[in-house]
């Protein structure tokens, strides 16, 4: 966890160096902008993995001298297969053509997204096995 | 219907110390689809990236035929092969289609989305639905961007950077302008999905001992691609949006009339844009890395380098977007300039460590390694005109002419040979077929002269003033001859294209198995079979180097550590 920590927090640190350098050098406004949000995204999630690096045991993947049983045990549930991704998809392109043909197209596309995001948010619990057990 | 997958220990002192077992869930309930259904709801990665290797492919062939076109156009002086607005559109839908919808989504939905969760010896992507998501929204993208040659005046004719005020509904109207717009919100929403998988699944789910450091340099390099993407096409689609708002809400965000910005458009697209070439770029940096690894039989020389300088090159890309604007006049030149002269270093650290690797192997020539060496000369011509444009005076003087399109077509030319060095070398894992190696060798070296024919000269082309974009020109024996090897160039790209096909083709009906392991490779997927099995990996070796395939296929050769000696005691002991 610390080496992907350091790498998010380096980069925030360089765009947002780059960012101070070019808006006091340019003052051009988007660009410092651009860089400046730039450097906060790397900040957030990387000073995330840091905070938890401190707090949590050096995972399997992260020891040079972990072997395979090490990694034992549950890696992670996934879903089979969904029908949810297509169906929202679907009603992505719906609302994309809704944008070039008219919104009479956003009315399929509204529908669809709704029922996709009901369909997996369902499917999801039920696959969920901690409440099967 | 989720499926629980557990690693077990299978004891035994050989290497082999773990069993992947999937666990149904719900068993009861549990039945797969098949057929159509199959493909619409699978959420296996390995499904997914073929099926957006395939469409990107599909995509790939369309803007070559583009291509064709325009060659055939620019062949004769004076030609009236096509209009001057049918012009616009094809060199517009060329670029739109080549770099939105096929040579990023081949990267990083196709190459990376099969071969990544297996580098690092994941059962999946970190996020399946998501992922799968992902292609049905760069499917629609597709499909809403070709839609544009089937409504009332064409598809959109403003080049492939739609710059503003040029794409407002002023200058030009109409539905096909339109359709780009939605087309490049739903790829680009697509890249985004695809982005924060890569992340996540090389961040949470790699196996044990693979730590960051052992890593592929593939992987490396599409974990910095993914960061990329997350920084770079939110812009862009952010910036699209405020275009349709410009061109249909009375907004004047890009339009001087209601106090809006034009230039802010360049400022945002190129904000996208330049990253964007490194995210094109560096998927194939990884494949290269590899094969050129693979058929040197060494490690990759000066891993960590490699590392840096995948990094850096991801830092500078995001400080040089206005070297694409310096002769709009209104651009910080000194700052620009230096960030782009910067990229170089790493750069050519890269090149360094390639020449590195094959240094003193033993260099198979196969189709993967011929078509990663191309790809080492035609980047490399790429890459020096770049160092010379990133230089104000001389962009000043080639800007806009055919020296960029010359420029840019040896970066791009060299990434299409990069991935055909990709569908060579991992086409027999994801298949378990082998593709055709003679064919394959005359596919190469009709592509790659045929690259360097029709580029070498568009750089003379633009020396001689010849500006980009333009659908006819005078008579003029030195513009003719020119532009007439041009063509000969991209036709001899387009029968070596055709001989791709053949050869996929041909190797379907041969079926020469692959075995798992066919080229003796280093890294961690060609431990598993070809194709894999559901969830990736009935076993996983010891990961102990970066190339924890060939250690294990190499018992007796000095193993190869990063950063620590082998001192388990220690270790152990510094743990607790």
């Amino acid at each position: 966890m610390r080496a992907e920590a350091k790498l998010l927090i380096g980069l925030g640190l360089f765009f947002a160096l780059c960012g101070v350098v070019y808006w006091i050098w340019s003052g051009e406004n988007a660009g410092s902008v651009m860089l400046v949000a730039s450097g906060l995204l790397g900040f957030l999630p990387g000073s995330y993995y840091l905070w938890w690096s401190n707090r949590m045991r050096v995972r399997a993947s992260d020891r040079d001298d972990a072997s395979i049983p090490d990694g034992a045990g549950v890696v992670e549930t996934f879903p089979g297969s969904s029908i949810w991704p297509f169906t929202l998809g679907m009603g992505a392109f719906c609302a994309g053509l809704a944008l070039v043909f008219g919104t009479w197209f956003a009315l399929p596309a509204i529908g669809l997204v709704i029922w996709a995001l009901l369909g997996a948010v369902v499917e999801s619990r039920r696959g969920d096995p901690g409440s099967a057990h | 219907m989720t499926e629980l997958i557990e690693r077990q220990t299978a004891g035994g002192d050989g290497a082999i110390v773990v069993e992947v077992h999937e666990a149904p869930h719900d068993a009861h309930e549990h039945h797969e689809p098949t057929g159509i259904l199959k493909w619409l709801t699978s959420t296996d990665h390995k499904v997914i990236g073929l099926s957006y290797t395939v469409t990107s492919l599909v995509m790939f062939l369309i803007a070559g035929a583009l291509a064709e076109l325009i060659r055939i156009q620019l062949a004769t002086p004076n030609s009236s092969f096509v209009s001057l607005g049918e012009f616009n559109q094809l060199f517009t839908m060329h670029g739109s289609l080549m770099i939105y919808l096929f040579i990023g989504p081949f990267a990083f939905g196709g190459l990376a989305n099969i071969i990544v969760p297996l580098q690092v010896g994941a059962p999946d992507m970190a996020f399946p639905r998501l992922n799968a998501l992902s292609y049905w929204l760069y499917l629609s993208g597709s499909i809403t961007m070709l839609l544009g040659f089937f409504v009332a005046g064409g598809p959109a004719d403003f080049g492939w950077v739609g710059y503003a005020p040029l794409s407002t509904s002023i200058y030009s109207p109409g539905a096909g302008p339109d359709l780009w717009i939605a087309a490049l919100l739903l790829s680009g929403f697509s890249a985004i999905f695809t982005g924060v998988n890569l992340c996540a699944t090389i961040f949470y789910l790699r196996a044990p001992g693979m730590t960051m450091f052992r890593m592929p340099i593939f992987t490396w390099n599409m974990l910095v691609v993914g960061i990329l993407i997350l920084l770079a096409f939110p812009v862009l689609t952010a910036g699209l949006i405020m275009l349709y708002c410009d061109r249909h809400f009375g907004t004047h965000i890009y339009s001087l009339k209601g106090g809006g910005v034009p230039v802010l458009w360049q400022h945002i697209f190129w904000f996208w844009g330049h990253p964007e070439v490194y995210i094109l770029a560096l998927p194939f940096f990884g494949v290269v890395t590899d094969v050129i690894a693979t058929f040197s039989h060494k490690p990759v020389f000066g891993y960590k380098g490699m590392v840096f300088a995948t990094i850096t090159i991801a830092a500078l890309s995001m400080g040089v977007w206005a070297h694409h604007m310096f002769t709009t006049g209104v651009v910080l030149l000194p700052f620009f300039s230096i960030m782009s002269l910067l990229i170089a270093v790493p750069t050519g650290i890269k090149f360094f460590n390639w020449i590195g690797t094959m240094w003193g192997g033993r260099v198979r020539w196969s189709t993967a390694m011929l078509f990663a060496v191309g790809f080492l000369i035609t980047f490399l011509f790429g890459g020096l005109t770049g160092i010379y444009l990133a230089s104000p005076p001389l962009d000043f003087f080639t800007h806009d002419t055919y020296f960029v399109v010359a420029h840019f077509h040896s970066v791009v030319l060299a990434l299409g040979m990069g991935a055909m060095a990709g569908l060579y070398y991992w086409g027999p894992k994801i298949t378990g077929y082998m593709l055709d190696e003679r064919i394959g060798k005359l596919h190469f070296w009709l592509f790659f002269i045929g690259a360097n024919v029709m580029v070498l000269p568009q750089y003379w082309l633009g020396l001689l003033g010849m500006p980009r974009r333009v659908g006819v020109y005078p008579h003029n024996p030195e513009w003719t001859d020119l532009n007439q090897w041009a063509t000969v160039g991209s036709v001899m790209m387009g029968v070596a294209t055709l001989l791709f096909l053949v050869n996929i083709v041909y190797s379907w009906f041969k079926r020469v198995p692959a075995g798992d392991n066919p080229w003796d490779a280093q890294t961690l997927e060609w431990f598993t079979t070809s194709p894999p099995p559901h969830h990736n990996y009935y076993a996983l070796p010891p990961i102990r180097s970066e190339r924890p395939t060939w250690d294990y296929n190499h018992p007796g050769a000095p193993a190869l550590v990063h950063g620590h000696r082998e001192e388990p005691e220690a270790s152990e002991l510094a743990r607790v």
